[in-house]
Order: structure tokens, then C-alpha cells, then sequence
């Protein structure tokens, strides 16, 4: 998060609008300021800013901020500056300035540039300090910053051994890591007030009134009211209408983790449904559940449409039978009649954590250019991201052609499945392509349903080898945006959405994505304690907005999941590259021409009254059309 | 009756006037189904029933139908009329989508009992096959099954598709001679603002005059008397050269060596082209050669300010084997007529681009222009490029370096003025290195290899161009559509001389059609998808401004020179110039020096600080993942990479109905006719919405209603080495641990 003082990006425009406080921080700002620090080291502010997509407004109220200062967050405070230090940035060189670090950012600035040189990011999104070899013979000391949003910092600063003063590094290591250092959360001081309460936006029940729930063959049921029927699930729970309570807990003893077969998504017309669920307790005698076997019939029963369902496995096959060994594993075709097994070959956690290891090794700091797309092949990354986008749009298409109900497991079913049924739920239903429907989308599949983002980000964890830590959520949303991609009309939020989401999964500014389930949440009493990301977001919408968004609400998208179509999201994976120019004039050109038509509209209208002010008989009134109502054009 | 094309073999020389005879196209038998022909066709064989196979292979996909040679293309004609055919909304008025041009043929595949051979000229084509396999350069793909039709039509239709399209044949029998004998010597429709064509004087003068040059205009080849020489025929009719070069100075080196001016920088600097001086061993000669070039140099530096380089292609950039070499292989992976294999391939797919480096070769020519670029805005300093034959990358590379510096060649016209100066008129061998007459040898895309690096401009900067994807699509696939004179010689020289034997046998003055004629090939409708509707047009204010800041008109970028220009210096930059030139430092000039790279990124990054003016500088971002693939050319006719409502083009629609909107308020307003209310039309547009384009719109059909989604067929899992990571589980703490905090370390 390199800002440049005076701000001429986005974020300071932010910073500068309602909530000063909060904008300046959000690590996103920062995606640009790297950028136009860089940029802005020989040109005139005005010139810089010009070429960032905000255009021109962004430049008066940004101006009115003091270069390079440090704006402080509700009860954030300052814990220490050190005044010698030298940032080491792989794009600009050494840099001499000064850090300061309070208990949520850490905050390097140099104002011997000009303008000056800005670096500001939360303490969230560092997962590991490093001092890097012995003191120089300057007497300096080197500092690596290991980054989760895909950077590295380094740092080197005058320090004496054994002196009283202890390196500002260490308090770094020390706010980093509240978990380790038994230290609260930023995210729990922060009281920040928003028009909107961000954890009113996903009320299960609302949403499955919505997709027109309950019917005659589901039903709503409580059973998990108190979290003991699966612990990891929500408290509000669809099953079949025809499977009482007590055989819930029957099925959940089946269920690795009790996570039974639910309801996530129903087709509003052929009724065929998308459930998901853990992987079953089969073992390697092939155990049997009748409960099981009749649940999945219900589930199948509960179509007219189609005598037959689908369960789509998103393990590769190899993987699903190893589980046996330790009592898992999958269904069998003879137990359940009528069911087609169909493995996905999605890789496991520990795949994806390296995959993105090796992503960061080829885009960060600098591209290979000769070989950048052998180097980006070897990642496997977009190749993950294929399959799981492939698996997707199978359960799309087999709901949506095949009118067939699915059922979606992996071994635990919080990581692919989640992937999968909320991707799959965002081709099928256009509801989760607005901006508040896809935070349903993630409250609902990923929150709710136990996404467990506490183990798999590792917040506030010194313990940054941690085996459970994958970018899982990552490549969520990295296949959401190739959506976005290959449609770039039928979502409401914008690319700069996503990427603020992903930014606050590791700030622990926002309480949204703390805990692991449901039930910690409500434990740790989070809705009261923190701020939800959704009430940032919410309560200046128009910044995340997707000016040429139209509204194809039944619509099913089908994304080409070929690596033809593919590509790596230069915008998330390489922003702190100076050179990555953000690519986003055409969006920019369409809000200038909306502008334009409504002042012409605006002049027609004039026009229009004068003439029926003298005439005496009005022109025939197309009235009430505003002017910035989206056409619809042809897909 | 159609038999001559069936016994290829014992031709000794194509003739070509045997074919016109228009009382042959009157065959009853095969009226019907005829496909439309275009005057001067002549169907040189036929074979039916033919069925043409879909890509996957299925029976269900197969069409029935009448396959045709013709001297202009392989037509199939279907038995059944497709309803298909109603909804296409850009269509091209000379081939349709079952035509096949015979230049358009790249290579052809006979399917012999299960096993695939390439067909090459040389082959035994006694054995027919049972069904042919067409690729072809505009990347389309065709089956056609040959077992139903009886084996003597079989045989003939074959044979007559792969001597027609395969062999060798004459310049004369290219069709583009025997449709202008055939067509009312319709005069070029000059529309405003014309296309300079740079066949006389006038056009010449226009253009140094528009940018300020001051070279001297040589008229002594105006009859092409020098070019008649056999060396010379590169050179154009008319040409500007630097004013201290004497016209003696061209026969020394038959031509070659002698800066031809190609545009001039508004600061009065100049960009020049030439052929490198033949390769010679002897000492003397040598030494003559150099103090010629030196020579030649100096008259370069002497157009401004004294200061040159010498910028040679032949040394940093592929060569033009290697850019066939990398292009076949490159094309190979779009010509796909099998879903199995398109799949597997699509593992590999990052590293299968890569391996043919033609992007790399899109890098490199981007690179070398971007630091041409440099020499001309930054430094002032006069180019002179230098190039084996000189109209090969020196077209390339001038044609760029002139795209990026001046906003006029981004416009539709300008842009195709710049085609006819640099690469028509030029002299690029357009009918070699086309393929035109399939004498492979020399055959090297390097037009289409520029039209990539101005795709890559164009998808940098989309509102900069006022011409579209589409168009450089559209006239890369003209390329080989053997009608219009613009690609089909080697040289102007060849052009002029051929088209005056023409007329002179047929008896009056003929004239083939350029490819700028764009209603040729496109009715009015379907032109509109030539022109970007993104394109920022200059506004008046941004004009008069211009007009007002005299004397350097508004390209962006001043950039604080190192050491500015010092006019009072001439007689100490002469002298320091001599001393560089002397002796073996003239070559450390043409070389490319290590910190050329670092350099241009400098100048580069220079750049993207400023405020970005699309009537200014352009440059090209180089990084890897800045460079991509012209989708729209190569992916277009795969049916499973379509995505059927979605693609920019939604954006660019919504984007054009806009902008229509603006004017036709603004019309309202200018007009002030209060009846017509803007919102009717845009009601007529809803209704449309449930037809979903596809990405590659205008090119792939559309889609209504429902369509199945492509699956992957391969996973090829095995492939994937993930190591022992894969057979981890995702917990290792099943079921135990739920806590908030887990321990250190493991």
C-alpha cells in the first residue's frame, strides 16, 4: 500500500468523502497510490490524476489533503515511529523516510519526494516478519515483510543490539499477530458509525423467501437451532419436507462433520435444486446409512422433473477413494439408485496454497517477459481455477438443461464445495450478480455455511506455515472476476468490489470475515463487537458500482472455461507493478457519455416544457423515465 | 464438360484465357444449385452429393450438397436452404461462409481410410481420398465427406481442388485479372476524406506538406524507366529522398542504400528507409561501401540538426524465415477440427503459445518501434532504418513508428494511406510473401504481422483508433482474397506494367480494385462494423487549440531533453559526426546497445506518467501479459471457445446505443423537434435482448434461446504433477480441532 501524498487515486478521493477515516486506510486505496506514486514523481499532480480513471472530480477534494499524513482510524493509535529507515521497493529503489506503526497500519512516508513517497497498510496482511541476515557494516538492519495480497516489503533500519530501544520491527511482529501475542483484533476497537448495518444484508429466512422457500417438498427447519446438529452450519437449515428432525441427526452421523445434505439454490421454475453437504462416513468396509440413502431420495423426489440426481464429487477420484481409509469416501452407485457419481478433479488445500506460492515467485516483484507464459503455466493457478469453474458450470448445466437436482460434496464441504455451489448459484441466479445479492452470496455459502476463514487466512497467526492456510476464498473470487471478464454486463459490482473485498479478508479492519463458523461468530458476539464490510461497501455503493451493468436477471451465464479464455487478473495478482496501467478506460468513457445524455435529457425536457408552456396542448409524455435509467440493449 | 481442371497433371502451363467462356456457366444440369458467381467465375469442376461435416465430427451436423472449383474459390452449396443464413448480420458480397477462396486454401488434408495425409503438389493424386480436410488462412476449417458422390466426380472434384489451390500457377491466373475484365471499369468511389494512394505526384506533395518535411521529390522513375532495370524494381514510381543526395547517388548500388523518406517529426526530424548494400568480401569494395553509406548517412543527418542513426533490421529483428517458421506453427493451434483434441490441447495451451514465439515476434517489433519512437519525440534525431531488402520489417517498423506518433494514420483513411505509402507503394512483395502462386520458398506473413502489433495498439487504446477490431480482421482475411490489387504484386512497378499488357490485349484499360473499396465486399450496413465506436474523434475545441499553439502542433510528450538541441553548433556536431562515422564505429551505430532495453523502458514509463491524449503519442505497454492474442482473428470460427452474451462486444454495444442515444438527443435538440421522443428507439432494442451474440460478433452466428454450454471432454489429470501434496489431506486435524487458534509450528 504505497500512497503518494497528495493523493491524486482513488483512495484519497475516498478518503476525502463521508468516512475520512475509514477510506484512508482501506488497503485498496493503496492499489492505485503505488502506482501514481510512482507516476506522479516527475508530473504535476493534476496530470497524474488525470490519467487514473476517477478522472477529474477526484483532483479538488484530494487536493485539500496534506501531503502524506497520516490519518488516523476510530481508536487507532499510534504505537511508535522510527524516523531512519529505508524501504527497499523493487520498483523504485531505496527510499529513506520514516515508519510509524499504530496498532492497525503500518505507515512509511518519505518527504524528501516530491511528491511525497506514501506507504500505508494494514498490519493484517502481513504473515510473516523476517529480519534478513546480520547487522551491515552501516550498522542496519534488514526487515522482510512477507505479504498475503501477493507482495513483499523490505525494509532497512540503524539499530543497536542490545540498546534499550527495541526495533520498531518488533512492534510489527507484536500488532501483526494479535492472536499469537494474545492481543485484541483492531477490528474489535474500531467502532466506526455507517449509515447501514452491513450484518442486517443476509437474513436466511428473506433469502429462501426469495427462491420461494418453503414449498410443499422443503421445508425450514430449526433442528440446528443451537449448532448440534453440525456445528460448522448455520442455525437456519432447507432440507427435504418429508425428513423429520430426528432423522437429520441420523444422516449427520453419516456425514463427515455432520454436515448433512441442504438446500443452498432451487430453480424457480423446474424445481431442480443444488444441495450440498461433507463427504460420506462410507470407510472402507462401505458402510451403508439408510437415512442417507433416503434423504438423497428426497432430494431426488423433490423434482418432478428428473428420476435422477446428481452428485458431483469435487475431489479427483484418486483423493475421494484414499478417504476411505480414514472413513470417508464417496457414495456408491448401488446404494444409491438412480444417482451418478461425477468426480470434478478439483485439488485439495495444500495444492492450491502452492500454486499460489509459485504465482507470487513469477508476478511478484518483476515478470519474466520472455517467458511469462511458460512461468504462468507452471503455476498450474489458472489451470485450478479452470477446473473449478468447469465444475461449476456442469452443476449449471445440469440444473439448468437437465432440469436434474445436484448434490455437491468434497471431503469437509467448506472449501470446493463452497466454491462450487456459489459459483454455480451466480451462473444460474442473476439476483447474486447485483452488489447486495453477491454479499448474500458470500454470507450464505461461505459465512454461513462455515467457510472456515479464521484457519484458512490465518488472521492475526505468527504461525504463517500453517498447513490449513489456502486461498481458497482467493480463488473464489479470481473466477468471479473471470466471469466478470467473459460478461462484462451482467454484474453489478465492479472489479475495484472484489478486489476491496479481498483486501479487507486480511486487513481485520471489518468483522466479516473473523471466526470459522457461524456459531464462533455469534459466540465472539461479532455483529455487536465489530463493523460489517458490508456497511463500508454499502454505504458508497456508487464506487463499486459497474457503470454498464444491465440487469439480465434470467439469464444464465455459461463462462467458456477453456484456457482460450482465461487469464491471469493482472488488476489483483500484479497492481503493485508501476507498470500494470489499471485497464478501465472504456468504463470510464461510458460514465462520461451517461452524464452527457442526461444533461441533453435534462435539455430535451426544458425544451419540452417550454414548447407545452405555449402550446396548448402537451407533448404526448413519455414522463417519468429518469435519466439515468440503464437500456436495455441486446446481449 | 468441366473436365479441365480434373486432369491437372498433364498441364504443362496454366492457361488462363481457355476458362473465360461465359457460355459455359449456362449448364442446366447444375443451375439450381449453383452457387452466385462473380463475373468472370468460371466452374472448373463439380462433384455431388458431398456432404460438408461439422467440426465434431457428428452425422447429425452433416449438410448435403454440391461441391464447386471454380477459378475463384471452392464453393460448397447446400441442398437445403439454413435458416442460418437469415440471421447473419455482416456478410461479404464476394465469398460466403461455405466459399473458400483458392489463395484463401493453406493447407489441405485427405482423409484415406482413417488415416490423414497432407495433400502437397508433388503427391500421387491418383488415389483419391474419401474425404478432404481444407484449412484454411482465415483460420476456417472445412470437411467435406467425398463417399457419397460416384468416385469419377470424386476423382475430378479432388483433383481439380488441389491443382487449382495447391500448385504453382501464373500471376494471370490469379482471378482478380479475369473479374476486372469482367467488370464496368467502375470508378473508385471517392468518398472524403479520400485514401491517398501515393500513385502520383499529388499525393506525394500532400502528404510532406501535412507533415512539414522538407526532403527533395525524385521524378526520374515516373515511367518506371529505373525500376525497369531488374534491381530496381522495388521503387516507386515517385519518392522523396534527403535533399543532399544526388540522383546520380542512385545508380551506384542499383538503388540500394539511397534513404527513401518515409514521414517527418514535427520537430523537423525525419524517419528513412533503405536496402542494405549487397554483402561484399573484397577490402576495396568494402571500403567504397562504407564511405558511401557514410555518405548517405550524412545527407540523412544533414535534414536536421546533424544528428542520425542508423537503426539496422536485419540485425536485431527475426528474421523473415523465422517469421514464417513461428507463424505456421503459431496458426497450427486454431485450426482445430477435432473438440478431443482441442481439450487436450488446452492444458498445455500457455506454454504451446509461447513455444511458437509469435508473440514474442509482436514483442520484439513493438520493442524496436517503441525505440524509434524514442530517437524521433525524445532525442529529434533522424532514423535511418536499414533492412536486407528494405521492404520487408523496414515497412513494418516505419509503419508503426508513424501509427504511434501520428493520430492521422489512426484514423480509417489516414491508416490506409499509410498501407499504400508504406507497404503498396513501397513495395512490399505482397505476391510472395502472400503465397499467391504457391511457390512456397519465399512465403512469410509479415503484413498480417503488423496488423497483430496494430491489434495490440488497438486493444491498448481503444478509443484512440477511429477503425475497429473488426476492420483488421477483415483485411487480414483480404489478404488472400485474390480480387484486389492492393496484395496480389511484388512491386508498383509489377502493378503498372501488368495491368498495361492486360489492357493493351484486351483493348481497353482495365483496372483491378483496391482493397480499400470497402462496398466490394461489404454493403453500408455491414461497413459500419469497420469503424470503432469508441473512437474519441478530436473535438473543435481540442482543434482550435492546436491551431492557436503554433509552431509545434500537440503531440504529447517534451520530455526534458539530456542535452537540447544547439542549432549554433553545426560546424562542431558535423565534425564529431565525421569522427563517428569513420572506420569500424559506423557498426557500433547500427547495433543495439544493452542499455537499449533499460531505455526504452525509461522512455515508456516517461510516458505513462502523463496524462494520456489520444491524439498524441501512443505507446504500446510490452509486458508479458500486456501482449495477448488476437482473439477475434483466431478463436472465431471455434465453437467451443464462443461465449454467446458476453465478450467486449457487449460493452462496445452498450457503449454504441449510447452514444446514439447523445446524438440523436443532440439531433433533438439542434432540430428542436418536440415529437420524436429519444425513448421510442431504445424500446425496440429490448425486445432483441434474448438473442445472445457471440464474443467474436460480428464473425460467429448468434444464438437464441437455449445452447449448451462447452465442457470440457479431458481432465488429462495426470498431467498436473502436484506431488505429494495432492495425496494430503485437507485437515490434517480431522474432526478434533475447531478452536479459534491453532498451535505453532507443526
Amino acid at each position: 500500500m504505497e500512497k503518494s501524498g497528495s493523493a491524486d487515486s482513488l483512495g484519497s478521493k475516498r478518503s476525502s468523502s463521508r468516512q475520512p477515516s475509514v477510506d484512508s486506510l482501506t488497503s485498496t486505496n493503496t492499489t492505485r497510490s503505488d502506482r501514481s506514486a510512482h507516476l506522479r514523481s516527475a508530473v504535476s499532480p493534476d496530470a497524474a490524476s488525470a490519467r487514473t480513471d476517477l478522472g477529474a472530480e477526484v483532483l479538488k477534494e484530494s487536493s485539500r489533503i496534506a501531503e502524506g499524513e497520516l490519518q488516523l482510524l476510530p481508536r487507532e493509535s499510534v504505537q511508535d515511529t522510527a524516523s531512519d529507515v529505508t524501504y527497499i521497493c523493487p520498483f523504485l529503489g531505496a527510499i529513506r523516510g520514516s515508519l510509524t506503526v499504530t496498532n492497525y497500519r503500518l505507515f512509511f512516508k518519505c518527504l524528501d519526494k516530491d511528491p511525497a513517497f506514501v506507504l500505508d497498510l494494514p498490519v493484517g496482511v502481513i504473515s510473516r516478519v523476517e529480519k534478513i541476515g546480520a547487522i551491515s557494516a552501516q550498522g542496519e538492519v534488514s526487515f522482510g515483510l512477507v505479504c498475503k495480497d501477493i507482495r513483499n516489503l523490505r525494509f532497512a533500519h540503524r539499530y543497536q543490539e542490545g540498546s534499550l530501544k527495541k526495533s520498531i520491527f518488533e512492534l510489527v511482529n507484536k500488532f501483526a499477530f494479535p492472536v499469537s501475542n494474545a492481543l485484541r483484533m483492531f477490528a474489535f476497537e474500531y467502532g466506526q458509525p455507517f449509515p447501514e448495518n452491513g450484518w442486517k444484508v443476509y437474513d436466511p429466512l428473506a433469502e429462501y423467501k426469495r427462491q420461494g422457500l418453503p414449498n410443499e417438498s422443503w421445508r425450514i427447519t430449526k433442528a440446528n437451532e443451537h449448532y448440534d446438529v453440525c456445528e460448522t452450519y448455520p442455525a437456519t437449515l432447507v432440507v427435504p419436507a418429508n425428513i423429520p428432525d430426528e432423522e437429520l441427526k441420523r444422516v449427520a452421523a453419516f456425514r463427515a462433520k455432520g454436515r448433512i445434505p441442504v438446500l443452498s439454490w432451487i430453480h424457480p421454475e423446474t424445481q431442480a435444486t443444488v444441495t450440498r453437504c461433507s463427504q460420506p462416513m462410507v470407510g472402507v468396509n462401505g458402510k451403508r446409512s439408510k437415512e442417507d440413502e433416503k434423504h438423497l431420495q428426497a432430494i431426488m423426489d423433490a423434482n418432478a422433473q428428473s428420476h435422477k440426481l446428481f452428485i458431483f464429487d469435487a475431489r479427483p477420484p484418486v483423493n475421494a477413494a484414499a478417504n476411505k481409509m480414514k472413513g470417508g469416501g464417496f457414495e456408491s452407485e448401488d446404494a444409491y439408485q438412480n444417482a451418478e457419481l461425477v468426480f470434478l478433479d478439483i485439488h485439495n488445500i495444500h495444492v492450491m496454497r502452492e500454486s499460489l506460492r509459485k504465482l507470487k515467485e513469477v508476478v511478484y516483484p518483476n515478470i519474466e517477459e520472455s517467458h511469462w507464459l511458460s512461468n504462468l503455466e507452471s503455476t498450474h493457478w489458472l489451470e485450478h481455477i479452470k477446473l473449478i469453474l468447469a465444475g461449476a458450470l456442469r452443476i449449471a448445466d445440469k440444473v439448468e438443461s437437465g432440469k436434474t437436482s445436484v448434490v455437491v460434496h468434497c471431503s469437509d464441504g467448506w472449501d470446493r464445495t463452497a466454491q462450487l455451489s456459489s459459483l454455480a448459484m451466480l451462473m444460474l441466479d442473476g439476483f447474486y450478480r447485483t452488489l447486495r445479492g453477491f454479499q448474500v452470496l458470500v454470507e450464505k455459502e461461505w459465512l454461513s455455511f462455515g467457510h472456515r476463514f479464521q484457519l484458512r487466512i490465518g488472521h492475526g497467526d505468527r504461525n504463517h506455515t500453517d498447513a490449513d492456510r489456502s486461498p481458497v476464498f482467493l480463488q473464489f473470487i479470481d473466477c468471479v472476476w473471470q466471469m466478470t471478464r467473459q460478461f462484462p454486463a451482467a454484474f453489478e459490482f465492479n472489479e475495484f468490489f472484489l478486489i476491496t473485498i479481498l483486501d479487507h479478508l486480511y486487513s481485520c479492519l471489518f468483522g466479516t470475515f473473523l471466526c470459522n463458523s457461524e456459531q464462533q461468530r455469534l459466540e465472539e458476539d461479532l455483529p455487536k463487537r465489530t463493523v460489517s464490510l458490508w456497511s463500508y461497501i454499502n454505504s458508497q455503493h456508487e464506487e463499486f458500482t459497474n457503470p454498464l451493468y444491465v440487469d439480465y436477471a434470467n439469464h444464465v451465464l455459461y463462462p467458456v472455461v477453456s484456457m482460450r479464455h482465461l487469464e491471469l487478473w493482472v488488476g489483483y495478482y500484479i497492481r503493485w507493478n508501476p507498470r500494470m496501467r489499471p485497464q478501465e478506460p472504456l468504463h470510464q468513457h461510458y460514465r462520461e457519455l451517461l452524464a452527457k445524455r442526461a444533461e441533453l435529457q435534462r435539455k430535451v425536457e426544458e425544451l419540452q416544457r417550454e414548447v407545452a408552456g405555449r402550446a396548448a396542448v402537451a407533448p404526448p409524455e413519455k414522463a417519468g423515465s429518469p435519466a439515468g435509467s440503464p437500456v436495455q440493449t441486446c446481449v | 464438360m468441366f473436365s479441365l481442371g480434373s486432369n491437372g497433371g498433364k498441364y504443362t502451363k496454366p492457361s488462363f484465357v481457355s476458362y473465360v467462356n461465359p457460355e459455359q456457366k449456362g449448364n442446366d444440369a447444375l443451375q439450381e444449385k449453383n452457387p452466385v458467381f462473380l463475373p468472370g467465375e468460371v466452374v472448373f469442376c463439380s462433384a455431388s452429393p458431398v456432404l460438408k461435416c461439422t467440426h465434431d465430427d457428428l452425422l447429425e451436423g452433416s449438410i448435403m450438397g454440391t461441391l464447386f472449383c471454380t477459378n475463384f474459390r471452392i464453393s460448397f452449396v447446400s441442398d437445403q436452404v439454413l435458416l442460418e443464413d437469415v440471421v447473419q448480420p455482416f456478410r461479404n458480397r464476394l465469398y460466403g461462409e461455405n466459399d473458400i477462396p483458392l489463395t484463401c486454401v493453406d493447407q489441405i488434408y485427405g482423409d484415406y481410410d482413417e488415416k490423414r495425409k497432407l495433400i502437397t503438389n508433388t503427391q500421387m493424386k491418383n488415389k483419391h481420398p474419401n474425404g478432404i480436410i481444407v484449412h484454411c488462412k482465415d483460420l476456417r476449417v472445412f470437411q467435406f465427406s467425398l463417399k457419397l458422390a460416384k468416385e469419377e466426380a470424386a476423382k475430378k472434384i479432388f483433383q481439380g481442388i488441389v491443382r487449382h489451390s495447391l500448385e504453382p500457377k501464373s500471376l494471370r491466373c490469379i482471378f482478380a485479372f479475369s473479374y476486372c475484365e469482367n467488370i464496368a471499369g467502375a470508378p473508385e468511389t471517392q468518398n472524403k476524406p479520400r485514401t491517398l494512394m501515393f500513385e502520383n505526384i499529388v499525393d506525394w506533395m500532400e502528404e510532406m506538406k501535412r507533415t512539414k518535411g522538407n526532403c527533395k521529390l525524385l521524378e526520374i522513375n515516373k515511367d518506371f524507366t529505373i525500376s525497369q532495370k531488374v534491381l530496381f524494381d522495388r521503387l516507386p514510381q515517385f519518392f522523396f529522398i534527403p535533399t543532399n543526395v544526388l540522383e546520380k547517388d542512385l545508380a551506384a548500388y542499383q538503388g540500394k542504400g539511397v534513404p527513401i523518406w518515409c514521414w517527418s517529426h514535427h520537430s523537423g526530424c525525419a524517419l528513412f528507409k533503405t536496402a542494405s548494400l549487397p554483402l561484399v568480401q573484397e577490402e576495396s569494395f568494402l571500403r567504397a561501401q562504407k564511405l558511401y553509406m557514410e555518405r548517405m548517412l550524412n545527407a540523412v543527418a544533414h535534414n536536421y540538426l546533424y544528428a542520425v542513426k542508423a537503426v539496422d533490421l536485419s540485425e536485431t529483428l527475426p528474421s523473415i524465415q523465422d517469421i514464417q517458421q513461428s507463424y505456421s506453427r503459431f496458426k497450427q493451434n486454431f485450426l482445430i477440427d477435432n473438440i478431443g483434441e482441442f481439450w487436450i490441447s488446452d492444458m498445455k495451451w500457455f506454454s504451446t503459445l509461447e513455444t511458437t514465439r509469435w508473440l514474442s515476434i509482436i514483442r520484439q517489433c513493438l520493442h524496436k518501434a517503441v525505440e524509434v519512437v524514442e530517437y524521433l519525440e525524445k532525442e529529434n534525431t533522424n532514423i535511418l532504418l536499414i533492412e536486407d531488402g528494405g521492404t520487408d520489417l523496414s515497412c513494418v517498423i516505419s509503419s508503426l513508428v508513424q501509427l504511434m506518433l501520428d493520430p492521422h494514420y489512426r484514423t480509417l483513411t489516414g491508416f490506409q494511406s499509410l498501407v499504400q505509402k508504406e507497404w503498396v507503394v513501397g513495395g512490399h512483395n505482397f505476391l510472395e510473401r502472400c503465397n499467391h502462386l504457391n511457390n512456397k520458398d519465399k512465403e512469410s506473413p509479415v503484413f498480417l504481422l503488423f496488423l497483430e502489433c496494430v491489434w495490440q495498439l488497438l486493444q491498448q487504446h481503444s478509443l484512440a483508433f477511429q477503425f475497429s477490431e473488426t476492420y483488421l480482421t477483415v483485411l487480414s482475411d483480404s489478404i488472400s482474397v485474390a480480387i484486389f490489387s492492393t496484395f496480389i504484386f511484388s512491386s508498383p512497378y509489377q502493378r503498372v506494367s501488368s495491368m498495361k499488357t492486360e489492357s493493351q490485349t484486351h483493348g481497353s484499360l482495365l483496372n483491378i480494385p483496391s482493397v480499400w473499396d470497402w462496398s466490394l465486399q461489404f454493403d453500408c450496413k455491414s461497413q459500419e462494423f469497420l469503424f470503432n465506436p469508441l473512437y474519441r474523434e478530436k473535438s473543435k475545441q481540442e482543434k482550435t487549440r492546436n491551431k492557436n499553439q503554433r509552431p509545434k502542433p500537440i503531440r504529447q510528450l517534451s520530455l526534458p531533453n539530456a542535452t537540447p538541441p544547439k542549432k549554433y553548433f553545426f560546424k562542431e556536431e558535423t565534425e564529431s559526426l565525421r569522427k563517428m562515422l569513420r572506420g569500424t564505429r559506423i557498426s557500433r551505430w547500427m547495433h543495439l546497445s544493452d542499455s537499449a532495453q533499460a531505455s526504452v523502458w525509461e522512455f515508456y514509463n516517461a510516458w505513462q506518467q502523463k496524462p494520456l491524449d489520444y491524439h498524441g503519442l501512443l505507446l504500446p505497454d510490452l509486458d508479458g501479459p500486456a501482449i495477448r492474442l488476437w482473439m477475434q482473428r483466431y478463436l472465431r470460427w471455434i465453437p467451443e471457445v464462443q461465449i454467446f452474451g458476453g465478450g467486449d462486444i457487449t460493452l462496445v454495444n452498450k457503449i454504441t446505443s449510447l452514444s446514439q442515444e447523445l446524438e440523436e438527443l443532440r439531433m433533438e435538440l439542434e432540430q428542436q423537434v418536440r415529437q420524436a421522443d429519444p425513448r421510442c428507439k431504445s424500446t425496440e432494442t429490448v425486445n432483441k435482448s434474448t438473442i445472445r451474440m457471440s464474443c467474436f460478433f460480428p464473425f460467429a452466428s448468434c444464438r437464441s434461446g437455449s445452447f449448451k454450454p462447452a465442457i470440457p471432454t479431458s481432465h488429462c489429470d495426470g498431467e498436473m504433477d502436484m506431488g505429494h501434496l495432492a495425496e494430503r489431506e485437507d485437515e490434517d486435524t480431522e474432526l478434533t480441532d475447531n478452536s479459534v487458534i491453532r498451535g505453532c509450528a507443526d
